[in-house]
Parts: C-alpha cells; sequence; structure tokens
C-alpha cells in the first residue's frame, strides 16, 4: 500500500511537460505503480486540456491554406494507427522489480543493472538523462544507512525493493520521498529485504561527515 | 461562453474520423483546435511559422491516433492538449518526457457509456471553472503550462476544482483493472 506519493506541484509540472527528464523518470515510475496519482495526473492533464480549450479564438488565426495543407499530409501518410491491441493491456508494476519506462532507461530488469560500490556495502548505478539533474539507482544493504545529508535542491527518492527510513517516516515500494532545502536525514534501509531506490536530484547533495565529503567526486552525487 | 454539450459533440466527431476516416468531422475539430494549438505553441515562445507547422503536425496525429483515444478517461481538448505538449517537447529538444506504461482497453471491453458522459461533463465543467477563476490563479495557472513557470515556482497550494474530476478517472480506471484482471 502506497502512502507517499507524488506532490501537486510536481504532477503539475509533468503534466505541462517542463521538468528536466530525470525528475520525468521518477514521475513516471511512480505512476507506473500508483492509480491514485495516475488519476490526479489524468486531472491535471485536463486542467491543460482546459487552459488549451481557453485560449480565445482571436489570440491565434490559423493561415487559410493550412487546412488544406493537412488534409493533403493526411491522403499521404501511411494507413491510421490502429486501436491498443489487448497484448498490450498489462498489468505493468507486477513482475517486475523496475516498472516501465525505469526498465527501458535500464535495458532490463534489476540484473540488467551495472553497480558500482560506493563504500560501505553501499551501490549506484548513473542513470544517463539530460544533464538539468541527475538520476541514480542506489542498492542499500539491509540494515546499513546513506551518509547523512542535506539538500541544495530537491531530490525525489522512490523505493522499488525492500523498504527504508529516516528520522521522519518509513517509506516502502512504490512510496516516494520529496526532500528540499530544508530536508537532512539520514535514509537507513530496513531489515529483511535490501532497499532499492531510484534517486533523483537536481543539485549535488551536502554531506556533513568529513569522509563523504571527500568521496563526493567520486559518487558523482 | 461554455456548452455542457460540447465535449460530446467532439466525443462524436473524433469517432467519425476514427472509424469513417470522415474529413468533414475532421474540419470541424480542426477549425475549433487547430487555431488553440498554435496560440499554445506560440505562448510557449514558439514563432508564427514554427507554431503554424507544428499546429498542422500536432492535428495530423489527432488524425492517425483517432482511435486510440479513450472518452472514458479524457476529453477531446484534453487528449489534443497531451499531443501538442509531446510535440512542443519535440520542438524543444531538451528534456525526454518518458511516460508510464498506458492502460488500455481491450477490443471485448469497451468503455462504460456512464463513465464517457460523466468525464465529458466534469471536463466542460473544469473548462467553466478554471474561466472563472480570479484573475492572478489563472495567469499563474497558464504560465505553468506554457512552460514559464519551473517546478518550484508552482503554487504549493493551487487550489484547483480537480476532486470530482479526479475520482471520474479514478472510477473509470478501477473499471479498467477490473476489466483486465
Ligand atoms: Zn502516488
Ligand atoms: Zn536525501
Amino acid at each position: 500500500m502506497i502512502t507517499h506519493h507524488l506532490s501537486d506541484k510536481l504532477l503539475m509540472a509533468y503534466s505541462a511537460g517542463t521538468l528536466p527528464e530525470a525528475f520525468n523518470l521518477a514521475v513516471a515510475t511512480h505512476i507506473a505503480m500508483c492509480d491514485e496519482c495516475r488519476a490526479r495526473l489524468a486531472s491535471y492533464d485536463a486542467l491543460g486540456g482546459a487552459v488549451l480549450e481557453g485560449i480565445a479564438d482571436d489570440s491565434a488565426t490559423i493561415s487559410a491554406p493550412s487546412l488544406a495543407a493537412t488534409l493533403s499530409r493526411i491522403k499521404a501518410q501511411e494507413p491510421m494507427e490502429r486501436p491498443y491491441a489487448a497484448a498490450t493491456t498489462t498489468q505493468p508494476a507486477e513482475g517486475w522489480t523496475l516498472p516501465e519506462p525505469l526498465r527501458s532507461y535500464v535495458g532490463g530488469d534489476i540484473e540488467a543493472v551495472k553497480w558500482r560500490s560506493v563504500g560501505g556495502g553501499v551501490r549506484q548505478a548513473l542513470i544517463p538523462t539530460s544533464e538539468n539533474a541527475t538520476a541514480r539507482l542506489l542498492y542499500i544493504p539491509a540494515g546499513s544507512a546513506v551518509p547523512d545529508h542535506g539538500h541544495h535542491g530537491m531530490e525525489l527518492t522512490l523505493v522499488l525493493q525492500g523498504a527504508f527510513a529516516d528520522e521522519e517516516d518509513c517509506f516502502s515500494r512504490g512510496d516516494i520521498e520529496i526532500a528540499d532545502e530544508g530536508t537532512e536525514h539520514q535514509p537507513v534501509a530496513q531489515a529483511g529485504l535490501d532497499c532499492i531506490c531510484l534517486a533523483v536530484t537536481d543539485a549535488p547533495l551536502k554531506f556533513r561527515g568529513l569522509l563523504p565529503r571527500l568521496a563526493q567526486p567520486f559518487l558523482g552525487i | 461562453a461554455v456548452n455542457a454539450q460540447n465535449g460530446a459533440k467532439w466525443v462524436a466527431l473524433l469517432e467519425k474520423v476514427a472509424t469513417h476516416q470522415d474529413t468533414d468531422a475532421f474540419t470541424e475539430l480542426f477549425d475549433h483546435f487547430a487555431p488553440r494549438v498554435k496560440g499554445f505553441l506560440m505562448k510557449s515562445g514558439a514563432d508564427h511559422a514554427v507554431a503554424e507547422e507544428c499546429a498542422q503536425d500536432v492535428m495530423v496525429t489527432v488524425w492517425k491516433k483517432a482511435a486510440q483515444f479513450d472518452p472514458a478517461r479524457a476529453s477531446v481538448a484534453t487528449w489534443i492538449f497531451t499531443i501538442a505538449r509531446n510535440r512542443r517537447i519535440d520542438m524543444l529538444r531538451r528534456d525526454r518526457r518518458p511516460e508510464p506504461e498506458d492502460l488500455t482497453w481491450g477490443p471485448e471491453a469497451e468503455p462504460d457509456q456512464l463513465d464517457v458522459m460523466s468525464l465529458q461533463q466534469e471536463s466542460e465543467l473544469l473548462i467553466s471553472a478554471i474561466a472563472s477563476l480570479p484573475e492572478k490563479q489563472r495567469v499563474m495557472i497558464e504560465r505553468a503550462y506554457f512552460g514559464d513557470l519551473t517546478h518550484s515556482e508552482i503554487a504549493d497550494e493551487t487550489g484547483l476544482p480537480l476532486g470530482t474530476i479526479k475520482s471520474r478517472i479514478r472510477l473509470a480506471l478501477e473499471r479498467l483493472r477490473h476489466s483486465l484482471s
């Protein structure tokens, strides 16, 4: 049962199409697992539709030959696309550790991830996205901690396996934690399954201890 | 003026395009939506010529994908908005926008007509609700959708009337999940 959801700000910006790619990836992956946010997103898309509808006729006119040009392009095109086949009606989040679209970014499920050790048993894998923000998968052995840190910008942490807790709350599969400038926390993976998260940041993290600060260039976070 | 029947009218026209490749129905949709799509792209920073070219692309996509439109989960205006938004993202070539896998009705499981009707009505109500918001709030929303605000600049408490439309969509999703299992 998912109890930590996307914020209205993030859903509106995702609907508007103005988020950095790494954030889009985290939002879309949460929605793949969460019908509540899927319905909320659709209501933000409806808001976009209302904004489009509200653009007054006189603020933009389309030139007269435009319809003819569009119709002739349509005639020159291949046939219309068919309705989605029944084969695509899968239940996406089930049976995979990594739901789509994350699975496509990794090139397979969790076995396809090329982990790199970052010390203390913690492993990570950077996921290439546009440079406006950074996405990485984190592997935290059950019972281990991520170094204590604060944030320069916004950090989204989406749990894909296991669970972690910080000073505030506990997060398990499908839950997303939204941390910002004011958040300083030390997430600890819960006992049981090792914890795997998708972590997205739009600015480097601020580590408190001396050692992690030295390691920061190597971690690339 | 918002007419509660408009939503159903656009759905019927789009269905004619999907099932009969009806160019008259398409022309009606074009006359209403193409100028709005062009306006949307211009307010998002595109110049006149680029906006017109991209509005044509959007309307070609409307034709091609007409059969994939799901009237239980979106109004035609909403669906065209998502196509226009995606065209703008391609146009700017900055940040890819991955999407969750879509949940779609199988061929035997047609959307419930009651879901379709109430969703279309809610969408029309939302249009009039946005139009009657205080100027400042309406402008903030428009700027967010025109790509003029970053996510951190969007207000925390948007206070938007999205509750009932969300429950309609939620209900349609539940019926869909049920029909899939
Ligand atoms: Zn959610
Ligand atoms: Zn953090």
